[in-house]
């Protein structure tokens, strides 16, 4: 029904690498891990039910982390059309956004601290309008070195005044 | 002129000064002479700013070098001129002079200023500059103007004073007075409360202020390169808009206004590109017709866009679960040239977008909206804050737009650079055979529509 999922009559839709979701699993579980750390004294000196209560909890919460960010991770998709790049994510806000290839003012590869250690880099477009949001996280530092020249270069051929 | 600002602030400083010391025993005579050399070296520096600063036409380049200590030169490609404006602050405009300040399309550097000529000698000058821009020779007149309108000034203050926030801030001033009035409330009560409302109220009032200066005796003309408005109380400005830069057109009509049958159009302009070079290009607001009447409005709209007529479509009926408060005033379409939606239900506000300036568009469904089988669709355009958006429409509608608008947008943009290729390879020619370009035939312009008797119009000149 929505057309990110239709593909849009036969464009292939390529996803970030996988190592994306490994390093969203690693954070979700570092976060569960720390938070359990962080409650560990005051729930263990508390008497009664609260300790059979509050680490089940923690652990169903986790287990619901990874799950959403294996759905999210599978949300993300990216497709390289003759005039436009189509950039879709989202689970339960889905989002879909088209930018032609002529409006790219600037393409931005940046890492952060987590996407540096699994090797990862997200291109950002960013056109005249400010609410332009086209990102797509987690590729392979070759996948995004490709991508950017090959906007780059569509970009400058496809430049339409403003 | 900066420095004329901080000369004038300078001046009444030092004259409050005097004031007050005056009252107090004995002035002292070293002070005054203190003061009098601040006041000449403030008038010397400007003097040598103004005199540093130099211009010429090189071929087919304007250059400007201004700066004594720091040389700063602009060179300006006289075929990328987009408008040459005429700026009269206030000091200048008491000295009766005037400054010429020249926009380019693209490029880094922002404007280049030519600061500060007799006002004859800036209009010749910006004749010429213009004739060179368009390949012309030197000497040829400035394009004609026809004169469209002019706000009359009352109607601009009352229309300012009818606004949301003007009102806003004046109910709670009216209530604590009445309060006061009625003795319900003592005077040392409000205390604190009170120097806030005050601040407040001095906050509107001034924006407001500021507003009316701005847009004080507002003419609107029109030019074959562009429209002309003039506006300005201490300041007085002469700007042109081509009507290639505008990006979006936006009409304003508050609740207050509507028993008269005001509204506000505003347009949104591509601004120049910072100079840190990697910031997108910034969106301007510019108003065009700062309080007219819906045919003035439209008969404005109709030049700007000459295509605009679209039918516009309500959401489906089941987006009221999703907008219960909204719902009734959303309506957006679209046709070949232009997208245009209304929404708002105080301040209803209708936004024209041509598909040719769209900058990206996007998709959003949003879970309430995926169970009641809506999706949203939304044109970006330049600048923050604008768009058109087709709120909560039906989901094979909102799959409809996604897969032809791109297309769409596509087509006009080709049309666009189609336009305006052929413009510049006019102008090209023209300077190599030294004959004037041959102009595409203009359509016979539109007649005015019928004005409210209020509003005064300047014949129309020739």
């Amino acid at each position: 029904m929505d057309p990110s999922r239709s593909g849009a009559g036969g464009d292939s839709w390529l996803s970030p690498s996988p190592r994306l979701l490994t390093m969203r699993r690693v954070e979700i579980a570092v976060a569960t891990i720390v938070v359990a750390l962080a409650v560990l004294v005051p729930v263990t000196s508390a008497a009664g039910v609260i300790p059979l209560i509050v680490y089940p909890a923690l652990a169903i919460a986790g287990v619901i982390g990874e799950f959403i960010a294996g759905r999210r991770y599978r949300s993300w998709g990216y497709c390289e059309r003759s005039r436009d790049l189509l950039v879709r994510r989202g689970v339960l806000m889905k989002r879909l956004t088209v930018v032609p290839y002529g409006r790219m003012q600037l393409v931005d590869v940046t890492a952060g601290a987590a996407e540096r250690v699994f090797g990862l880099a997200t291109i950002k477009l960013h056109t005249a309008a400010s609410t332009t949001d086209a990102r797509i996280p987690g590729l392979r530092p070759d996948e995004a070195t490709r991508l950017r020249d090959q906007l780059a270069a569509l970009g400058e051929a496809q430049a339409a005044g403003v | 002129m900066r420095i004329g600002r901080a000369f004038l602030g300078l001046l009444a400083l030092l004259a409050a000064q005097k004031v007050s010391t005056s009252r107090s025993s004995g002035s002292s005579g070293q002070g005054d002479v203190v003061d009098l050399v601040i006041v000449g070296v403030v008038l010397v520096l400007a003097l040598i700013s103004w005199y540093v600063t130099t211009w010429r036409v090189d071929g087919d380049t304007l250059q400007v070098a201004s700066g004594l200590i720091r040389r700063n030169t602009v060179r300006v490609p006289l075929a990328r001129v987009q408008a040459v404006d005429l700026v009269e602050p206030l000091l200048a405009r008491i000295l009766g002079l005037a400054e010429v300040r020249v926009r380019t399309a693209g490029g880094s550097g922002g404007d280049a200023r030519l600061q500060y000529l007799k006002l004859e000698h800036a209009h010749s000058v910006r004749a010429s500059l213009l004739a060179m821009a368009h390949g012309l020779p030197d000497s040829t007149p400035p394009p004609p103007e026809r004169s469209l309108f002019r706000i009359s000034n009352r109607r601009l203050v009352v229309s300012m004073a009818l606004t949301g926030a003007a009102v806003g801030s004046l109910l709670p001033l009216a209530a604590v007075l009445s309060l006061l009035a009625a003795g319900v409330v003592t005077p040392a009560a409000i205390g604190l409360a009170g120097g806030t409302l005050l601040l407040d109220i001095f906050a509107v009032v001034s924006r407001m202020v500021r507003r009316v200066a701005e847009e004080w005796g507002f003419e609107t003309a029109e030019a074959p390169d562009g429209l002309r408005i003039r506006s300005g109380f201490a300041s007085r400005v002469a700007e042109t808009i081509p009507y290639g830069r505008v990006q979006a057109v936006r009409m304003l009509e508050p609740l207050l206004w509507r028993p008269f049958g005001w509204c506000r159009l505003e347009l949104h302009l591509a601004g120049a590109v910072h100079r840190g070079h990697d910031q997108p290009r910034s969106a301007i607001r510019r108003a065009l017709l700062p309080v007219g009447s819906r045919a003035e409005a439209e008969w404005l709209i109709g030049r700007i866009l000459p295509d605009h007529q679209v039918t516009l479509t309500p959401p489906p009926k089941r987006a009221l679960v999703r907008a219960p408060f909204s719902y009734h005033f959303l309506a957006a379409g679209r046709n070949r040239s232009c997208a245009v939606s209304v929404s708002g239900r105080v301040r209803k506000l209708t936004e024209w977008v041509p598909l040719g300036k769209v900058q990206s568009i996007r998709y959003v469904q949003g879970p309430i909206e995926r169970a009641l089988d809506l999706a949203s669709v939304q044109l970006d355009v330049a600048g923050r804050r604008t768009s058109v958006r087709w709120w909560h429409r039906a989901a094979p509608e909102a799959d409809e737009l996604i897969a032809a608008l791109p297309a769409e947008c596509q087509a006009a943009r080709d049309h666009d650079s189609d336009l305006s290729r052929q413009a510049t390879a006019r102008v090209a020619a023209a300077r190599l055979s030294g004959s004037p370009p041959s102009s595409p035939p203009q359509p016979t312009p539109a007649p005015l529509p019928e004005l409210h008797p209020r509003v005064s119009r300047y014949p129309p000149t020739a």
